[in-house]
């Protein structure tokens, strides 16, 4: 193993266990790097647990650090703190828990939504800044920004390192779950570049898991999850040979991942048990029903967008339950269920348009419904698909 | 413990609360002022006369000048405040809910670390 993928694979639990010893995730990261730096000169090839390493190594560090800085009493405390906790056992390997206290301190709900995403990718992910700026279409300064005010702000604010009461949970869980969401969105389906960012989609299921792990007893962690491995499970069959986009109804099922389907139907099964319904629960349905069998059974997966879209009524989940009702019902009701969805912006309403009108023979609307399409999406390869579509529907009608 | 101070704020034009509103308003806080003592988070608190009587005092080239008016040219400033003592930004925010529920809109700031020693 090299020290990159080590890098990627333990930074985020090192930092995690850091800012629980340290109390400052700033200083935790800043002995978690030095760390690093000591590892680069000194490995010959990694220790067996290359993660303690680091932790012991970044603790003494920060102690150092700590002593020649302890001008400030506060600072002193700090280090004698750390002293006394040479023998503490959860120092040997970044204990699990750290990372949960840490992913609900980047997303705090005294934090901006989009610096939640920002710190999470940085200090779980281990995502560098470009990176995320790449994922996210924005500058990098202002990720730097970002993340340096967020930081700033759980310090000088006295934001907690902990894992909130169960009574806090309806309030604290749903932008950690959102965060996790957004990070494998943007992975699947990135905003620019590639048009697929494993890494990320690996590292969102990887945190999806750590959380249900640890609250097996919240069936929206569970669903989340399960969603999550559901749709990385077509991953394999969404571009094919020439990296053109599949749609799902000509992806060749033989190469879905089987592994990760049974373990998502059978997460999706226990929030069946549970029955206590959310927005999440209900997309992994969904999916399952997609990934179960042969073929898609529509009026089921209409039933289920029916159910989620009286639970959380946005236009993105009103776009997609009009893809399931041209299936069911045909084009032509599916077109009247997207005449009141408005999604300024947003490639896909115009993209199922067209796709719609296509089917509808109109081709003139198609073609108009297509170019605004185009115009919209930012991923190379959804634009390639786009064009390939439009001039389909020009060759099929000629040949006709 | 870090100390945190919870404002309100009156803003210009927005319309004036009734009597019995402005009652159920004092009811509250002073409630939520018997809370805060008996869970040992009480610093201070306080009600401010409105900005027309603020006066702001400026030195300028070692003169001293004083203008009528508040500070702040805006059209919200802050009508009264809490300060108050608690482990971290959770508690804070918990307090701050109910002061919201009594009196409004509230602002949690922490004071910086010097200030709290």
């Amino acid at each position: 193993m090299d020290l990159a993928s080590i890098y990627r694979a333990e930074y985020g639990r090192c930092v995690a266990t850091l800012a629980r010893l340290l109390g400052d995730i700033h200083l935790a990261e800043e002995a978690v790097q030095d760390a690093f730096t000591t590892a680069l000169q000194k490995w010959q090839t990694p220790p067996p647990n290359p993660g303690a390493w680091i932790v012991t190594t970044a603790r003494n560090r920060a102690v150092d650090r700590l002593r020649r800085e302890s001008t400030r009493e506060a600072r002193h405390a700090q280090a004698l703190l750390l002293l006394h906790q040479q023998d503490d056992p959860q120092e040997v390997g970044p204990v699990k828990d750290d990372q949960l206290r840490l992913i609900f301190t980047c997303c705090h709900p005294a934090l901006a939504p989009d610096a939640r995403t920002a710190l999470t990718l940085r200090l779980l992910g281990g995502l560098e800044v470009p990176e995320i700026a790449r994922a996210y279409l924005i500058q990098e300064a202002t990720v730097a920004q970002r993340i340096v005010r967020a930081k700033k702000k759980i310090r000088d604010a006295g934001i907690p390192y902990r894992v909130p009461a169960e009574h806090e949970l309806p309030d604290r869980l749903p932008p950690v779950l959102t965060v996790l969401y957004l990070m494998f969105n943007e992975g699947y389906t990135s905003t620019a570049g590639p048009l697929i960012d494993a890494d990320l989609c690996s590292e969102a299921i990887r945190l999806a898991r750590e959380l249900a792990a640890l609250m097996p007893d919240e069936p929206e962690v569970l669903g989340l999850l399960a969603l999550l491995l559901l749709t990385e499970a077509r991953r394999p069959a969404r571009l094919d040979r020439s990296g053109e986009l599949v749609l799902l109804a000509d992806q060749d099922r033989s190469l879905w991942n089987r592994t990760l389907i049974a373990e998502g139907h059978d997460l999706v099964r226990r929030c069946l048990r549970r029955n206590r319904p959310g927005p999440y629960q209900i997309q992994a349905a969904i999916s399952a029903v997609h990934t179960d069998g042969a073929a898609t059974d529509w009026p089921q997966v209409l039933a289920l967008y029916d159910q989620l879209l009286a639970l959380a009524p946005t236009p993105v989940i009103a776009l997609n339950r009009a893809v399931a009702v041209a299936e069911v019902h045909g084009p032509a009701v599916a077109l009247a269920a997207l005449e009141a969805v408005e999604l300024p912006g947003y490639h896909r309403l115009p993209a199922t348009r067209a796709e719609l009108l296509a089917r509808l023979g109109r081709d003139a609307e198609a073609r108009t419904a297509y170019d605004q399409a185009m115009a919209l999406a930012t991923n190379e390869t959804e634009r390639a698909f786009l064009q390939t579509r439009r001039t389909e529907l020009t060759r099929t009608r000629r040949s006709s | 413990m870090k100390q945190y101070l919870l404002s309100v704020h009156f803003v210009e034009g927005a319309p004036t609360p009734t009597d019995e509103e402005m009652q159920t308003m004092f009811r509250e806080t002073d409630r939520i002022n018997d809370e805060l003592q008996a869970a040992g988070a009480w610093v201070f608190a306080g009600g401010l006369v409105s900005p027309d009587s603020a006066t702001v005092v400026r030195i300028e080239n070692g003169t001293t000048t004083m203008s009528d008016g508040p500070f702040a040219e805006t059209k919200e400033h802050i009508a009264g405040f809490w300060i108050i003592k608690c482990a971290d930004l959770d508690q804070a925010l918990a307090w701050a809910e109910k002061c919201a529920a009594a009196c409004g809109p509230v602002e949690v700031r922490p004071f910086d670390d010097l200030s709290q020693a």
